[in-house]
């Protein structure tokens, strides 16, 4: 086989200049004269290594394989068997560092555009399925048990546990706080990186799968979950609540106005449309000049928003080097080629306003790498008179986000870790309460979606489990 | 979808409406909020519940109409449909046992201080109730604040009704005639609040505020509402909205209420109408 000699091939992306002022999606996509010779080059290893980099096991080398024959949808189905939300994992998994890391050809440097692909199989899929006017519809699985089981969260987690809970034939209901689903993929991630036609596309998935979806219920509040559970409405739960809780830096200036959590930021400019105000009733405010801190996705989401809200300097302040920048490379380059500039080596030491209260600029201090720290990178030290002033209106913290304490500390028993996050004890996700599982980052802190959806599944598979050997033992 | 079934007038541009929401009102309690939506391209706005009927299964809610979407809200017809209420979030006041309250609600802040008389008036408190407003026409909800108080005096900014002044008047009044309170209640703009504060703290009154802070989620996910108590970063939708007046920093509060008003303008300019 010789094609393994090409290169891997390259997505296309909008020119930076016209994309960096609207919201339209970056990546073009492949068309399917690319994606079959992408696939060509796959070498259908026996051993499948690629498999064993991907969270939820997708049949890589099965489904390119489909690719190569021109079965888009075959091979979407193929996927959907491990990964029901392959148009979502395909545009924001971190491939580079999961499937396509591990696939022999990365040795070359040219690892198969596993991502690209999984991409492009969804998108056929859909295209395919919407022009016979089929929709996202699945067959609706046979109703098998009793139970009923309530999934907490619509993110990723949730939305993977509930369609695998159906699909064994269990009546389950999706509670949501917000008024819209999906989490993050919502809230979080902007529609130039993973547009919501898609996301509504998923949900709809789900929901044809017989999943009842119940938005506007803040579990804890809305409803008690210790009566869910005690009432007998509920055999088992999932719990999916994701890392909802803005970090702040904790210096002076922070509630000056003009100063954004992430979150804040974010959610006005995606759940809530403010980049379409006044169309949207929400607003958002971005000045001339903003400094994001933070370096890892949800970084780069709000300064590429910034961006595209009209922001002229955008930069992107961090207090490591540019190798230990979590951010996925993708996104990493794209916000380059849009001009986001980065203030490397740079720790935040006060936001300074103006006599209105407004930021004004942001003093920072210099920082370099020291020794190794507990997570084995090299800790950043301040550099003594290293003190400057960078120059801006807007501030936007992007430096992580904790276990919102909303539910967890509402539930009688239930086990938390020290950050706040629930305490599992297997792989499965079980919690401190017999029939109650979690997972996604209410579990393991702020992740990725595809590790989400993976707890997700096995959440449902061992839900399963537990309720039919009851039910034996009955 | 959440049914409106019931609406009216209070004053200018002030109304009640009973909306359908069995799950919140079943759990609802004093100090509770909602968050509302009224449309898809709307923004989540929060209200006070100030009331609640859990066998009916609906919130009373009573709304200021001051810009597009309060005013979007109140011109839903009776029968149509609210598209998303959320809650009751907040955390809701404790109600301690309490011999003498004073109460001190300017203008819509009557609402909010509803459910607290009712619950305080539930555990035996003595309540005397300072009821205030620029003008006679806003002075809204008497008779319900008559019932649920043993004394009310009335204040309007230009005397066309009760004492002529500002609520800080009689409440300064009483507390300087060496009268005893256990605490002090004050709900209605930041300004008032952080002045009434300001009294009571002159006398040591434990004093109650609610505030009104911007929001989005109501959940602790955006921060967005932050407040400063004593110095500390407070998120007002899940820490309170009820906080020590004497702790609040009601200065910051104020020009973060402010921060969005070139937009709220622009909404009200584009519709041709102004914000009140
Ligand atoms: C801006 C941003 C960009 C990101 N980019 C990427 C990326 O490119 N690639 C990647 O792999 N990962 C990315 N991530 C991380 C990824 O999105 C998360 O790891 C993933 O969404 C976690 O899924 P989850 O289901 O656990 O939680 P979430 O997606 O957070 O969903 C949890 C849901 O539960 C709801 N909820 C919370 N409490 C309650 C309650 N009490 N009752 C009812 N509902 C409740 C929340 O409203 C939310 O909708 C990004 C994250 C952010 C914030
Ligand atoms: C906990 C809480 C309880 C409240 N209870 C009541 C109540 O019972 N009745 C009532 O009439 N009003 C209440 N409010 C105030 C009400 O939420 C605002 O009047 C409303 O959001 C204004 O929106 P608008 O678009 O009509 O006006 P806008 O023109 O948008 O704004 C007018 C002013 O309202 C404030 N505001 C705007 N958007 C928000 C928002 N998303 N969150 C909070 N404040 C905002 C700003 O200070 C703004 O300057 C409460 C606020 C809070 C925080
Ligand atoms: S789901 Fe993500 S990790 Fe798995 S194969 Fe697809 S892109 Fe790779
Ligand atoms: S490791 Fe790479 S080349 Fe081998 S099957 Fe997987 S994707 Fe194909
Ligand atoms: S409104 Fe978002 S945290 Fe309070």
């Amino acid at each position: 086989m010789i094609p393994a000699k090409r290169n891997r091939v390259e997505m296309p992306r909008r020119d930076p200049k016209e994309r960096s002022s609207d919201f339209i999606e970056v990546a073009l996509g492949l068309d399917p004269e690319m994606a079959i010779s992408e696939a060509e080059r796959c070498l259908n290893c026996k051993h499948k290594p690629c498999v064993s980099g991907c969270p939820v096991q997708v049949p890589i080398p099965e489904f390119i394989q489909l690719v190569v024959q021109g079965e888009f949808e075959a091979a979407d189905a193929k996927i959907k068997e491990k990964n029901s939300l392959p148009a979502v994992c395909g545009r924001v998994c971190p491939q580079e560092s999961q499937c396509e890391a591990v696939c022999v050809l990365a040795k070359r440097g040219q690892p198969i555009a596993i991502g690209m692909l999984e991409r492009f199989v969804a998108d056929q899929a859909s295209a395919a399925k919407k022009s016979r006017d089929e929709g996202a519809q699945a067959t609706k699985p046979e109703k098998k048990y009793p139970e009923r089981i309530a999934v907490i969260g619509s993110g990723p987690a949730g939305l993977t546990c509930g369609a695998d809970l159906a699909g064994y034939g269990y009546e389950v209901d999706i509670f949501e706080a917000l008024h819209d689903t999906g989490g993050v993929l919502r809230y979080g991630i902007p529609e130039f990186r993973l547009p919501k036609s898609i996301v509504d596309e998923e949900v709809e998935y789900v929901k044809s799968l017989g999943v009842n979806v119940f938005t506007n219920v803040a579990v804890g509040l809305t409803m008690d979950f210790n009566e869910m559970l005690r009432s007998g409405k509920y055999a088992a739960a999932f719990i999916g609540t994701g890392a909802g809780l803005p970090y702040f830096l904790n210096i002076p200036g922070e509630n000056l106005n003009g100063v954004y959590s992430a979150n804040e930021f974010l959610t006005r400019a995606n759940l809530m449309k403010a980049y379409l105000f006044p169309e949207y009733d929400t607003p958002i405010k971005v000045g001339k000049r903003v400094a994001v801190v933070g370096a890892g996705n949800v970084a780069m989401d709000a300064a590429r928003v910034s961006r595209r809200l009209g922001a002229e300097e955008v930069y992107i302040v961090y207090r490591r080097s540019r190798e230990e920048m979590p951010a996925r490379l993708e996104e990493i380059e794209n916000a380059e080629e849009e001009g986001i500039k980065f203030q490397l080596l740079t720790n935040p030491a006060r936001i300074v306003g103006d006599e209105k209260f407004r930021v004004r600029a942001m003093e920072c201090v210099r920082m370099e790498l020291g020794e190794p720290d507990s997570s084995g990178r090299r800790r950043p030290v301040e550099i003594p008179g290293s003190l400057f002033t960078l120059e801006v209106d807007t501030v936007v913290v992007a430096v992580g986000q904790g276990a919102n304490p909303l539910l967890t500390t509402r539930v009688d028993g239930l086990e938390l870790n020290k950050w706040g996050n629930i305490a599992t004890f297997d792989e499965a996700g079980a919690t401190s309460i017999p029939g109650v599982w979690a997972g996604g980052d209410i579990a393991t802190g702020a992740s990725t979606v595809i590790s989400a959806m993976g707890a997700g599944k096995r959440a449902a598979l061992a839900i399963h489990e537990w309720l039919t050997a009851k039910r034996d033992n009955a | 979808m959440f049914k409106v079934l019931e609406k009216d007038l209070l004053a200018e541009n002030i109304y009640r409406m009973v909306v359908e929401a069995p799950l919140v009102a079943e759990k609802a309690k004093a100090g509770n909020f909602v968050i509302v939506r009224v449309s898809d391209v709307g923004e989540r706005i929060p209200l006070t519940i100030c009331d609640n009927d859990p066998e009916r299964g609906t919130l009373t809610l009573i709304i200021q109409a001051v810009g597009k979407s309060t005013r979007d809200l109140v011109n839903i017809p009776v029968g149509d449909y609210v598209k998303d209420v959320l809650g009751p979030l907040g955390t809701a006041t404790e109600i301690k046992d309490m011999g003498r309250i004073i109460a001190v609600m300017g203008g819509i802040g009557v609402a909010p201080m509803l459910p607290l008389l009712r619950a305080y008036r539930k555990k035996g408190a003595e309540i005397i109730s300072i009821l205030g407003a620029r003008t006679k026409d806003l002075l809204i909800l008497q008779d319900e604040v008559r019932s649920l108080s043993d004394e009310v005096i009335l204040v309007t900014d230009d005397g066309s009704e009760g004492m002529k002044g500002l609520v800080t008047d009689p409440l300064r009044q009483r507390l300087e005639s060496g009268e005893h309170f256990d605490m002090a209640i004050a709900i209605g703009p930041a300004r008032m609040m952080q002045a009434a504060s300001k009294v009571t703290k002159e006398f040591n009154l434990p004093t109650l505020v609610s505030l009104n802070s911007i929001m989005i989620d109501g959940t602790g996910m955006c921060g967005g509402c932050r407040v400063s108590i004593n110095g500390e970063t407070k998120f007002a939708c899940v820490d309170g909205p009820d906080f020590d007046g004497h702790a609040v920093n009601f200065d910051e509060l104020v020009v973060r209420q402010g921060y969005y008003r070139d937009e709220e303008d622009h909404v009200c300019r584009t519709l041709g109408e102004e914000r009140v």
